[in-house]
Parts: structure tokens; C-alpha cells; sequence
């Protein structure tokens, strides 16, 4: 292993998850929710979730209007995407069911979780970043290499 | 007004994960790359955001109900179960070869990213499929 210090942004990555992580303490105090991305979404794909809609669509409406607010201020940040169409469609797939099948993602076991010390969360958590670390290495290092 | 906190704080998490620079799947991968050039700096989201978040779930716990009405949805399951480990490890693996996850690719598809529409289309569909299969073991158990 190396550091990638060319790429490494502390800096922008903790400013980052300071605002990550207050806008989930105002949806816990405020709402009463946890910020868990794919269970905001996944709960409206789900039948019997009425007076579960409302708050939900807008907080995704937030998400999809934070790169035009975003733009207001700053040059959006450069995106780099190597994954082709079907490598993406076989990623969407197994993020949509992983992700509800295991309860949650990086948002919502990984933040709210972990900052609840929910034993659950510490190991999907553990579990998600670990099949991370190993696909990668298998695509960027056996397959590749 | 629930609904305006709600767009706010979508707003906000979105910002973040700009910011912090999860919006660039290759930066992703870069930090999933540890036996290659390892870029660390998604440690670094997570200090601030759990540093943040525990703090503010710590006051959360001991309210009986949420500021603006409503109840605390706090999580109700407890175990660690084959559900959860297997859901995580599908999970990772995905987030692995596109470098998405589900905020992000979200954030993304409002970006106006082609790439991010396909994989939130696909990421959508595998939820209906969940959704599906669970309502069907739902009935048959």
C-alpha cells in the first residue's frame, strides 16, 4: 500500500462530513428520522408507507438540487466515472437489493449507525467497506493486472 | 414545515457529500484501492461526520419525541443475522465496482451525470425487486 497523497483531501473530505453529519442530527432531532439515504428511497418503492411519502420526497428533492445550489458558488467538482453501462447496471442492482436487504448504506449505518453505537451497523459497516476493498481489488489488481 | 426541514436537510446532506468529494466515484475507488495507491480522505468524512452525528444522536436518544412532533424513529432490530451480513457484502461489492452509493448517485442524477441515471435506475429496480421478494416470503411464511 500507498498513499495517494496527489488525491488525498482532508481538508474538503472532514468540512464534508461535518455537513453530512449535521444535517443528519437535524433529521433526528427536527424529524425524528434517520438519514439513511437507501431506506428514504427504498421506503417509497415499498407499498403501505402513507404519511411516510412527504418527507421523504423532499429531502430527496434537497439532494437532487444540492449540485445547482452548489454551482451558485463553486465550479462543480470534476466526476470520473471508468464503470461502462453494464458494470453499472450490475452495481445499481446489487446496491438496490444489498442495500435493503442489509438495512442500510454508508449513510445510514455507516454515520447515524456508528454515531448510535449500534452494534448492527459497526458490522455492516465492517462488512460493506471490507466487499469494497476486496471487488476492488479483484477488478483494479487480478483482473486487470 | 416538516416538509421545508426536510428539503433543507437534503439540501445540506447533498452539499456535504460534495463537498466531500463522494460525488467522484473515482475518489471513491481511490479510497477502496488499499493495496494500490490508497487515498484516505473518506476516513476523514467519516471522523466528521460520526464526530458531529454522536454528538447530536447522544441529545437525540434521550428526547421522547422528535422537536417538530412525531415520534423518534429510532431503529427497532438488534441481532446480527445472515439478512444484514449478506445485504452489507452485496452492497459493497456493488459500491465497489461503480464507486456509487446511494446518496451520491443521487446527488449525481441532480448533476445532470448520464452514467449516475443508469446506475439509479438499476439501483431502483433492485429495490422494487426487494421489495417484491420480501412481500412475497412475507406471505408464504
Amino acid at each position: 500500500m500507498t498513499i495517494d497523497w496527489q488525491h488525498f483531501s482532508p481538508y474538503e473530505a472532514l468540512a464534508g462530513g461535518l455537513l453530512i453529519g449535521l444535517a443528519s442530527v437535524m433529521l433526528i432531532v427536527l424529524l425524528g428520522k434517520i438519514a439513511g439515504i437507501s431506506s428514504i428511497v427504498g421506503g417509497l418503492l415499498q407499498p403501505n408507507m402513507a404519511g411516510q411519502r412527504a418527507w421523504r420526497v423532499a429531502f430527496i428533492l434537497g439532494l437532487l438540487l444540492a449540485p445547482s445550489l452548489y454551482r451558485l458558488f463553486s465550479p462543480y467538482p470534476t466526476v470520473q466515472i471508468e464503470a461502462g453501462t453494464p458494470a453499472l447496471v450490475v452495481a445499481g442492482l446489487l446496491v438496490g437489493i444489498g442495500t435493503r436487504y442489509g438495512s442500510g448504506c454508508t449513510s445510514g449505518h455507516g454515520i447515524c449507525g456508528i454515531s448510535r453505537l449500534s452494534l448492527r451497523s459497526i458490522v455492516a459497516t465492517s462488512c460493506f467497506i471490507l466487499a469494497g476493498f476486496v471487488t476492488v481489488y479483484v477488478l483494479r489488481h487480478l483482473i486487470v493486472a | 414545515m416538516k416538509i421545508v426541514v426536510s428539503l433543507l436537510t437534503g439540501l445540506m446532506f447533498g452539499l456535504g457529500l460534495i463537498v466531500a468529494g463522494m460525488v467522484n466515484p473515482a475518489k471513491v475507488l481511490g479510497f477502496l484501492d488499499i493495496t494500490g495507491a490508497w487515498d484516505p480522505s473518506l476516513v476523514f468524512v467519516m471522523v466528521g461526520g460520526i464526530g458531529v452525528a454522536a454528538a447530536g444522536f447522544h441529545f437525540a436518544k434521550k428526547q421522547r419525541h422528535a422537536l417538530l412532533g412525531g415520534a423518534m424513529d429510532f431503529p427497532s432490530a438488534r441481532g446480527i443475522d445472515q439478512r444484514l451480513v449478506v445485504g452489507s457484502l452485496m452492497f459493497g461489492v456493488g459500491w465497489g465496482i461503480a464507486g456509487f452509493c446511494p446518496g451520491p448517485a443521487v446527488v449525481s442524477v441532480g448533476a445532470g451525470s448520464m452514467q449516475a441515471m443508469i446506475f439509479t435506475a438499476a439501483m431502483l429496480l433492485g429495490m422494487v425487486i426487494f421489495a417484491a421478494l420480501n412481500g412475497f416470503y412475507r406471505r408464504s411464511s
